[in-house]
């Protein structure tokens, strides 16, 4: 290798270095940031490392599963009610009136946007399903006991969308 | 080894191996994404969670791969280029550039329509989305400044900085779901351990990453091919092949 490309060769590499090392810096620094959603026990008991926790009356995200049984809903209107956890044991209640997306059941993944009213209740704006990275066919599914039940709307429930 | 890779740097001689490799990989490329689109559209078990809109996974998760493997490539591309001043490479960085980035294309609008019916959201600024979204804007800006110099040379080495800087989007876009919570799910293809999906959903898959593989080298080629003439149109041997060509 002659020497003006040994030079190139540790200008480039030189480069490569320095913009990772820029990168990882700032993304150790953004990382708390880059989450997008807070889990229940971080709103309950504040963020592990920073200890932040949401006001109320601050517009937040927080992601967690559907506890079994957990959810009520109103007959008459799309009015629901759900808690969810994670798996250090904080409880949230949620309360949403909207559709929910077609992955929403109960012990799914969700990501929940809306206003924290009291110290363990978001009233939700939004309510998006998480998805698992799990990929199967419904008779495979049901050997292993996964249990799968979409939910129903009524006629009248739908309309007053 | 090294002397006989060197002499493929010559375009005549690159000009000529592409054109032979081409029909091996278009051939390929098509045999493969048609056995996989038939096999994972028609005949895979449909998902016990969603359905069959689960199907999308067949095009979004080979194009996004492929968005990233496109990228290493044309960084790689460029490197050889800068450090070895070898024009073929440059050629080869600005060839892939455009494939990279409808592929990259293809796998946000895909994972949006999916997106829609399964989380209840088409988009949404979690850290894999939106780094892929970044993906798409080096594209574009590698695109973009490879286009706006006259002096082919000076353009080859803007656009290659850009290319190589750009590299390290694509650990965090890898890492992404791992890193911090996102509304996106982890992979499914896992290398190590065994794959969480059923091996007749996962068969039609790998064929399909493999098929756009083919597909990304079969374009490639293709505008290499189209780059080497272009770059060097005052050439005796591209004037007596237009002259060959032109005859028929």
């Amino acid at each position: 290798m002659n020497s003006r490309r040994k030079k190139r060769l540790t200008l480039v590499v030189a480069l490569i270095v320095g913009v990772t090392a820029v990168a990882s810096l700032l993304l150790y620094a953004l990382n708390s940031n880059m989450n997008l959603f807070f889990t229940p026990t971080e709103i309950l008991q504040g963020k592990k490392d920073t200890g932040i926790k949401p006001d109320i009356g601050q517009r937040i995200r927080v992601g967690g599963m559907v506890t079994m049984g957990s959810m009520s809903r109103d007959p008459e209107s799309l009015y629901v009610e759900f808690v969810i956890h994670d798996g250090s044991g904080g409880e949230i209640i949620v309360t949403y009136d909207d559709l929910l997306p077609d992955l929403f059941r109960e012990g799914q993944g969700i990501v929940a946007q809306g206003i924290l009213i009291s110290p363990n209740r978001i009233e939700a704006t939004e309510v998006l399903a998480k998805h698992d990275e799990n990929y199967m066919p419904p008779e495979v599914a049901e050997a292993m006991g996964e249990n799968y039940k979409k939910l129903d709307y009524s006629g009248e429930q739908l309309s007053q969308q | 080894m090294w002397k006989w890779l060197h002499s493929y740097a010559d375009p005549q001689r690159a000009y000529r191996l592409s054109s032979t490799l081409l029909p091996w990989f278009s051939y390929l490329a098509f045999a493969f994404i048609a056995i996989g689109t038939v096999w994972g559209l028609l005949f895979a078990p449909s998902d016990y969670q969603q359905g069959d809109s689960y199907r999308i996974i067949f095009i979004h998760v080979p194009a996004a791969s492929m968005s990233m493997t496109a990228y290493i490539a044309m960084a790689s591309a460029s490197f050889i280029g800068m450090v070895w001043q070898i024009k073929s490479a440059d050629w080869v960085a600005a060839s892939i550039a455009p494939v990279g980035a409808v592929m990259t294309f293809i796998a946000l609008i895909t994972g949006a329509a999916w997106g829609k019916p399964m989380w209840g959201t088409w988009w949404v600024w979690d850290a894999r989305l939106t780094s892929e979204l970044v993906l798409l804007f080096l594209y574009l800006g590698v695109i973009s400044l490879y286009a706006s110099f006259e002096d082919k040379v000076l353009a080859a080495r803007a656009a290659g900085i850009l290319a190589i800087v750009g590299v390290v989007n694509i650990p965090i876009i890898k890492y992404s779901v791992e890193w911090w919570s996102s509304l996106h799910q982890p992979s499914t293809i896992k290398i190590i351990e065994e794959s969480t999906m059923s091996s007749d959903m996962l068969y039609p898959l790998l064929i399909n990453i493999v098929g756009f593989g083919l597909l990304l080298g079969a374009i490639t080629l293709l505008r290499f091919r189209t780059e080497i003439l272009a770059r060097n149109s005052m050439r005796s041997w591209v004037r007596e092949l237009a002259q060959i060509e032109g005859a028929k």
